[in-house]
């Protein structure tokens, strides 16, 4: 007797854990592989699953065999044209030319290739960072939805149905079933009436009296049966998921590529950008990346240019800020926009420029934005821009700057913006 | 039949459960018509990622936790995403009941080309063959496996995740070599061992100590006989030499190499009859499936859709193509069960002259007997007909290291067929396949290290993996383990140690 059972519903992820041995076993060479994906992707893309690659060497799992060499007799098919004595070149890296041997670990590839999910990804990244726990649950979490009425539905379960439709339903459909019956009824009684009223009494009259009730209480009989209530008149009420209502954001992005930015300040600023976005897009559905680098001119170019261009030259920051400003005006009026901006630099500007920087800051931008944050990159040591900086930050309690030298000090430069809005 | 029209149980690619009833249905009174002999069935069906689940577990319904399971698991996923393979169509457990895998995503002729090659074909060679009747216990599998599942994690929250892994870990690089080849007496019925589990822990621990005690015996010293060996005879299974006799292993560790140690025990019958499995298994439900097909119990369209996949599973590209990996399983058995019905049927006179026996005989009764009696080696040295050699174009070479060149030795020819046969069916043999390791000896007065024997085949030094293994098993011994090479002469070779 054969059993079915159908084991869909239940028993998923039966691997997920033996899915985390491994992550776990392979900590290092994860890490290094999700370090290495973040360098090479863009600041919005950052938080999707990525491929990754680990030598598989190290997952390799070793066991006794044979290796290459000796002497051994294989049997391969599809012999074309050999004849037995024939002596034929060695292949070249196949020693036995044997396959049993050979297809044990794959194609001979010498990386593991697997997909890490987002989640996974993330926690990776935040790793180095030092996140609190509980900020990176809330980093990682995806939009939540929301269920909405949304019409009706011909399938649902019972909880769910709308009586007053379903009934609609189900007297039009009893009206329409019943039309033809009811016609034959009346004509049928009409018929009986005309009969009755005429005074004859013979049998084929009383015969026809009879057969006319008969059909009479037949049509009767038909109209009774159709059901008050048919499955087909169930109406459901239905519900969609819908993300949650959530607003929108811009992010600038200012960086300065004068010839000091080098490439491991670069990288470092690049985390605090991603960082940043991850934090917005926590918040907000749809967030726009203004990038905009600067020397002693500033420019607004696409994330490439920002990341892997360098230029060289002077360096006045305010010119970054009046872009900034440029734009925001033209394209991202504050009523409409949450406006954030990440600042990285080394610390080196101008020194006549420092206190425009500050007037500008404190009159014109803060007002508009919600946060600023700055960091000053492995600063030789503070300059002019530092403590006009400090001054922004006196009066202006959205704005919040830190000096860096390594990735786990980039985190506490946040702190402030999530004490002041608890997710 | 004029009543044709009205057999066919479903015409579309929808499967349903009943559908799924029906078609087993008939497929179980054909089955038994043909004289199969199954376990009870039990068809569970599961989607895609319950699949790659069954997959990266070996085929164990429950395995234990660890981290190789999630690299295959890994593995799978990336290529099933990528589509560089299609999953298995099912997967099959060797339990009493036998539990197969039906998957959502097949259509219906597929799922019951499953039904016919999984829970018939398996099924019934599970059940009667040999080498699984003598050493597997399709009764107690789950059992067993539930409790090493419950085990392991129990020592995993007492030892701490890591302890558990690295024995784990050691014990997997020697699972092949954790295998009783030979039925040792009888065991004890199940209640009298079941008396002794207790006793046999305690017992085992005494030994094990006073193989180490080291209270001075009082030496004779007239009394120093030429040294004796520990194990007296060599021990092939280097898992139960190590549950039995590692020093200074603790309890719950011999218990794991006992649990790795039973399940290579489970799988070792599979890994000897590859070819004969899957060639029965294809060879019935082609013929299951054609039966259904000449009674009328399905279209056209289902026969063209089997067909189909049927031609890809036994599928053989020859050497010289790109796709070639060696010869597959599914169809040197399809082909070898399918060719002794014919030499059963319509014997040749090239046929009755190699299979005197057989040749003419009542196929249903010779293909059930070789199913019983016998494993891929013995199967092909066996049974390879000079027609199937002809017709697969086999051909072997010679690979000799101190030659500059490969040599065909044997191409299907007269003179080649007996050549070739055997061979092929050395390539099955897994004695052959496998190099041969035995611990030869224990220096119990010295510095307890394990000496391993490594007696050379054919001049086949061993893989680059060897070293490392070693560090494995030395881990589990507890003290240094070296290894010799003795060659075929019986000289001593080289000698490893770590």
């Amino acid at each position: 007797m054969t059993q079915i059972i159908d084991r869909r519903i239940n028993g998923k992820h039966k691997s997920a854990v033996n899915r985390q041995r491994f992550l776990r076993r392979f900590r290092q060479q994860i890490k290094k592989a999700v370090s290495d994906a973040i360098d090479s992707r863009s600041i919005t893309e950052v938080d999707h699953g990525e491929k990754i690659n680990i030598p598989s060497k190290d997952t390799h799992e070793p066991v006794f065999g044979h290796g290459p060499g000796g002497r051994r007799d294989a049997v391969h098919p599809g012999n074309k044209e050999f004849v037995s004595g024939d002596r034929v070149a060695r292949p070249p890296n196949s020693g036995g030319g044997g396959g049993s041997e050979a297809s044990d670990q794959g194609e001979g590839e010498d990386e593991f290739a697997f997909q890490l999910s987002r989640e996974e990804f993330l926690e990776f990244f935040f790793e180095d960072l030092e996140l609190p726990d509980l900020v990176k649950t809330q980093l990682t979490k995806v939009t939540s939805f929301k269920s909405v009425r949304a019409g009706y539905s011909t399938t649902g379960v019972p909880s769910n149905i709308d009586i007053v439709r379903s009934l609609t339903g189900a007297l039009a459909r009893r009206i329409a079933l019943r039309a033809p019956y009811s016609v034959e009824l009346k004509e049928a009684q009409t018929a009986l009436t005309a009969l009755l009223s005429t005074p004859q009494n013979e049998g084929e009259h009383t015969t026809r009296i009879q057969e006319l009730e008969e059909e009479i209480r037949r049509l009767e009989d038909k109209i009774a049966t159709i059901p008050f209530v048919d499955t087909f008149d169930l109406r459901y009420r239905n519900r969609i998921q819908k993300p949650t209502p959530s607003t929108q954001a811009v992010m600038f992005c200012l960086m300065d590529v004068s010839g000091s930015m080098d490439e491991i300040r670069k990288e470092m600023a690049k985390r605090f950008f991603i960082l940043l976005y991850l934090f917005l897009t926590k918040t907000y559905e749809n967030i726009q990346v203004v990038f905009i680098r600067h020397h002693t001119t500033a420019k607004e170019v696409n994330e490439e240019d920002f990341f892997y261009s360098r230029e060289t030259g002077g360096t006045v920051v305010s010119s970054a800020l009046e872009l900034m400003l440029k734009i925001i005006k033209e394209r991202f009026p504050s009523d409409d926009w949450n406006i954030y901006a990440a600042q990285a630099s080394d610390g080196d500007n101008w020194d006549g420029d420092s206190p425009n920087c500050r007037t500008l800051l404190n009159d014109n931008i803060m007002p508009l934005l919600q946060y600023f944050a700055y960091i000053e990159i492995m600063p030789h040591n503070h300059q002019s821009l530092w403590r006009h900086y400090e001054g922004v930050k006196v009066q202006n309690r959205n704005f919040d700057m830190q000096s860096i030298d390594s990735a786990n000090e980039i985190y506490p430069v946040f702190r402030q913006l999530f004490a002041r809005k608890p997710a | 039949m004029n009543t044709t029209e009205n057999n066919i149980i479903s015409d579309t690619s929808d499967w349903s459960s009943e559908l799924i009833q029906r078609y087993d249905a008939e497929i179980s009174r054909i089955a038994a018509d043909y004289g199969l002999d199954t376990y009870p069935n039990q068809i569970e069906i599961i989607n895609s990622e319950q699949m790659m689940d069954a997959y990266s577990s070996v085929g164990m319904p429950l395995g234990y936790h660890h981290w190789s399971f999630g690299k295959q698991f890994l593995e799978t996923e990336q290529r099933y995403r990528r589509g560089q393979m299609g999953l298995a169509y099912e997967i099959v457990i060797n339990s009493n009941p036998c539990i197969s895998y039906l998957m959502e995503e097949n259509s219906m002729p597929m799922q019951a080309l499953v039904i016919a090659h999984a829970c018939y074909g398996h099924n019934s060679f599970f059940k009667n063959n040999y080498l699984f009747q003598t050493w597997t216990n399709a009764d107690a599998i789950i059992d067993y496996l539930l409790f090493a599942k419950k085990y392991v994690s129990d020592c995993e929250r007492q030892h701490g995740i890591e302890e558990v892994e690295a024995v784990l870990d050691s014990c997997h690089a020697l699972m092949n070599y954790g295998v009783d080849r030979y039925k040792h007496p009888p065991g004890l019925s199940a209640l009298e061992e079941s008396g002794r589990q207790k006793e046999r822990e305690e017992y085992l621990q005494t030994q094990v100590n006073h193989l180490w005690s080291t209270i001075p015996v009082k030496e004779n010293a007239d009394d120093t006989p030429e040294e004796t060996r520990f194990p007296t005879e060599p021990e092939e299974n280097l898992l139960y030499f190590i549950e039995k006799n590692a020093p200074l292993m603790e309890s719950w560790k011999r218990e794991l190499v006992r649990i790795v140690r039973k399940v290579a025990q489970y799988f070792y019958p599979q890994r000897q009859t590859q070819v004969m499995n899957e060639g029965w298994a294809t060879f019935w439900h082609y013929t299951i499936l054609n039966t259904l097909y000449d009674e009328g119990f399905v279209t056209d369209g289902f026969m063209m859709e089997f067909l189909q996949s049927h031609t890809n599973v036994i599928a053989q590209p020859a050497f010289d193509s790109p796709y070639y990996s060696g010869i597959n399983p599914y169809t040197l058995g399809f082909n070898m069960f399918k060719d002794l019905r014919r030499i059963c049927e319509n014997p040749t006179d090239e046929d009755k002259e190699w299979f005197p026996d057989i040749a003419g005989s009542d196929w249903r009764k010779t293909l059930d007997f070789a199913m019983r009696n016998f494993k891929d080696e013995s199967f092909i040295r066996q049974f390879l007909s000079p027609q199937l050699i002809r017709d697969l174009r086999l051909f072997s070479v010679l690979d000799d290291d101190e030659q500059d060149e490969l040599e065909i030795s044997a191409i299907h020819d007269e003179h080649g067929y007996r050549h070739i046969r055997a061979a092929l069916a050395r390539q099955y043999d897994l004695s052959m396949r496998e190099p041969n390791i035995q611990i030869y000896n224990v220096d119990l007065r010295g510095d307890r290290s394990l000496t391993l024997r490594h007696i050379l085949q054919a001049r086949r030094p061993l893989n680059k993996d060897t070293n490392e293994v070693i560090r494995h098993l030395s881990r589990l011994w507890g003290f240094p383990v070296h290894i010799q090479t003795i060659n075929e002469d019986g000289t001593e070779n080289i000698t490893d140690s770590i």
